[in-house]
């Protein structure tokens, strides 16, 4: 069935199809039509969940990973100041290994406040131990908190699934609801390995030691890297089931590109505008989206990027001190691998227009320099 | 009583294979034998109890049990806090110096 | 030896905590885990957070209690149990008891957020607070539950605690909750009777338990179950129910009031407070006995405007 929704729509009707069965959350703007529909559908019964409506985020996530170590498939949904105050208990579902799956709508931190799109919320929690899957529209959106659900109960791990404020988060689209029971197939009920339960009582999270903690960690770890290529297989069932694989990433004219754009979020629908436009002008550029930012695609990241002449980062982000978030990542995988020249660019903090013309800028920037000089290439500050 | 309570052992991982994915706990701290920990061991005098319960009441180590209708003292667990000599009405315990 | 005669034990035999656990000699706390527990039985679930008794269970991967247990972030308990109790229904089990277990810091300061929204939301969980009158677990640093004059890590005798107790049982009341008890370790049948009932009560349900702490108070471990009888008998800690934050019920009204400086000299904590310092914190205990004598009048007893 198609319909017409918002991305935070696509959020609530993606954790439907799921059957989540404990959901608890705070409202934040833009976040608050995912759990206004939630609410919804809990009310009428067309979603058997219990529906938590707690005084804080972090009490949300607290609630959650109480639910979730109780057995139960569970849901919330989130955006910047409240995924900063849960921060505390990321780490703790992650550490717990507790497959809780979580929408974020990226929204510029505080102060001055800002309800407008940039990913420095979410890319704060990037070693909190959860997946995170970026997303470029509405579809992607429904789609990928029900192939969240899958990857991450397999391995015990949480998810985040980041769409951008506004630009998604409040954009209609055309979107396609998956038939219920085809996603039932998909995704069968959550029957975890371990929980907490009378009848076969543990204590969870007690004091480890350091004899202990290492390995704990490092078993974390080992489940993370095989999410890639989980994420591809579980993606390739999804496309059989529903015609639309879900991938580790997102590529566009890489085949032949001499320039490729890395972006993430919805940037990468306005940089294949400006591919296009290009390529009219008989420039070779590519676009390549990364959609699985946690764990790190590297393998796929490295094959498809060796072949350009040069890579462009876009970030929507900025580590203070150092630079964009995504440009470190992208030189990391390719470091040892490929000595082509990556530029790296900051542009829309705050929810600043990204436009094809902003890309154009970034691509005759990238075309007319040969060595990487300028740790950051700031596109439109006012100077 | 006792038998349970002896049947925990200390649980070793030699290898992260060994252990679970999260910390949860596999055992009972029963293997730790906090009788160790006394440096003053309660010593009822039978002839006198009351058999009121009160020790056994208010032991924060369950390390007194009732067996055959008394109290007796577990010094594997008892850490010698004394609460039991000073609530018995009948005073009939004492803390007495630990010899080891 | 003489001949056995039949125990009559005032609590159930069966025990749901094992020894080996790493509370101190003589500790309260362990006291009041051992009745709560003989009341709840085995199908309970405890969210622990960081608090003495996260110590006390064990680290992982062991554990004394014969119960689950979650051990979850500090000022999460009462979130933490809404959100257990909320997956265990959906995951089919609608019986088993979910207990918030929390100190005193964890309720009075850094927990009293989630304690609010969960008691407002009256979630179907029993919040217990053990109340051993400061942060313990950390090495004794003054919580708003420690009382007035006490000397903590920080609040040295220079400057011992100048503010009196928060009221804990007065927030909870004000939610308006089924259920609020105030139980002491001394008097443990009286814990369990009241646990029992509360058991069977459907809501948030909050105990106030008072637990010395003799590691902290500077007292002795075999003065755990005076200290706490005094706490009663002195009417500095009463023991009352609140049904519904209106229904007040006194359980235990001391035949004889003593006076308090007979608790206050049994721990180092208070060594140092002069006579004119004892008769304010006498004073203080006096005006709240006399607020709570008022709220337990029934109906018909209280005085018309």
């Amino acid at each position: 069935m198609k319909k017409v929704i918002m991305g935070n729509h696509a959020l609530s009707y993606g954790a439907m199809l799921a059957r989540v069965q404990v959901i608890s959350a705070y409202p934040i703007t833009p976040q608050t039509q995912v759990v206004e529909l939630l609410s919804e559908m809990c009310a009428s019964k067309v979603l058997d969940a219990q529906f938590i409506k707690v005084e804080s985020e972090h009490s949300a996530m607290a609630a959650l990973i109480g639910a979730s170590l109780a057995g139960a498939r569970t849901f919330t949904a989130t955006s910047a100041q409240g995924l900063a105050l849960m921060h505390e208990l990321l780490h703790w579902a992650s550490g717990a290994r507790l497959p809780i799956v979580m929408g974020n709508i990226n929204r510029a931190m505080a102060p001055g406040w800002s309800i407008w799109s940039d990913q420095n919320d979410s890319l704060s929690q990037r070693d909190t131990g959860w997946m995170q899957f970026y997303c470029a529209n509405n579809q992607e959106v429904l789609d990928s908190v029900i192939q969240a659900f899958k990857v991450a109960e397999r391995f015990y791990i949480p998810a985040m699934i980041i769409l951008d404020a506004f630009s998604l988060s409040h954009t209609y689209e055309v979107v396609d609801i998956p038939d219920q029971a085809l996603v039932d197939t998909y995704l069968p009920p959550f029957q975890p390995a371990f929980r907490l339960t009378p009848d076969d009582p543990h204590a969870f999270g007690g004091l480890t030691s350091p004899d202990h903690y290492f390995e704990l960690r490092y078993k974390l770890q080992k489940a993370m890297e095989k999410v890639p290529e989980a994420v591809e297989e579980t993606g390739r069932e999804y496309e059989k089931l529903f015609g639309r694989y879900l991938g580790t990433v997102d590529g566009y004219c890489l085949d032949d590109a001499d320039i490729i754009l890395v972006t993430s979020g919805t940037a990468g629908s306005t940089a294949r505008v400006a591919v296009d436009n290009l390529r009219k002008k008989g420039k070779a550029i590519g676009n390549l989206r990364i959609r699985l930012f946690r764990p790190f695609p590297f393998k796929i990241v490295r094959q498809l990027l060796r072949r350009a002449k040069k890579v462009a980062v876009v970030d929507r982000n900025i580590s203070y001190g150092h630079h964009g978030i995504f440009y470190q990542e992208i030189k990391s995988a390719l470091y040892g691998f490929s000595s082509i020249p990556v530029f790296g660019f900051i542009a829309g903090l705050g929810g600043r227009d990204i436009t094809p013309e902003t890309f154009e800028e970034i691509v005759d920037y990238t075309l007319s320099h040969e060595t990487v000089d300028s740790e950051i290439i700031w596109i439109g500050v006012k100077k | 009583m006792k038998e349970k309570r002896r049947k925990a052992q200390k649980i070793i991982f030699n290898s992260e294979k060994e252990m679970p994915i999260a910390p949860m706990s596999l055992g009972s701290m029963t293997f730790n034998l906090t009788g160790a920990w006394r440096n003053i061991r309660p010593v009822i005098d039978l002839d006198n109890c009351l058999q009121c319960g009160i020790c056994w009441k208010f032991c924060p180590d369950t390390a007194i049990l009732i067996e055959n209708e008394y109290p007796v003292i577990d010094y594997d667990y008892c850490k010698g806090c004394g609460l039991c000599a000073e609530e018995c009405p009948a005073k009939c315990i004492t803390m007495e110096e630990e010899i080891r | 030896m003489k001949k056995p005669r039949t125990m009559k034990l005032s609590l159930p035999l069966e025990e749901y905590m094992n020894p080996g656990h790493l509370a101190c000699q003589g500790c309260g706390a362990t006291l009041a885990m051992r009745y709560v527990l003989k009341a709840l039985g085995q199908r309970t679930v405890l969210c622990i957070p960081a608090c003495c008794w996260s110590v006390i269970d064990g680290p992982f991967p062991y554990s004394s209690l014969d119960v689950p247990v979650f051990h979850c972030a500090f000022e999460t308990a009462a979130a933490s149990a809404s959100g257990v109790k909320a997956g265990l229904e959906m995951a089919g089990d609608k019986e088993t008891t979910v207990v918030a277990w929390a100190g005193d810091g964890g309720t009075f300061d850094i927990g009293l957020q989630a304690l609010s929204g969960a008691a407002e939301r009256n979630d179907n969980i029993i919040y217990v607070c053990y109340d051993n009158e400061a942060y313990m677990n950390t090495g004794i640093q003054r919580s708003s539950a420690t009382p007035y004059g006490a000397w903590t890590t920080t609040t040295p005798v220079k400057h011992f605690k100048d503010q009196p107790k928060k009221d804990i049982v007065a927030i909870m009341a004000a939610h308006r909750i089924p259920y609020i008890a105030t139980a002491s370790v001394a008097y443990p049948e009286d814990l369990f009777k009241k646990m029992k009932k509360a058991k069977d009560i459907k809501g948030t349900r909050f105990f106030h338990i008072f637990a010395p702490c003799p590691s902290g108070w500077k007292s002795r471990p075999e003065d755990t179950i005076k200290l706490a009888r005094l706490a009663v008998q002195t009417c500095y800690f009463p023991l009352y129910e609140i049904e519904w934050g209106e229904k007040y019920i006194l359980n235990i009204k001391p035949r004889e009031k003593k006076p308090i400086v007979d608790y206050l000299r049994l721990q180092g904590r208070f060594n140092h407070l002069t006579e004119k310092e004892i008769n304010l914190i006498q004073e203080e205990i006096d005006r709240n006995w006399h607020r709570l004598l008022r709220l337990c009048l029934q109906p018909e007893e209280k005085p018309t405007a």
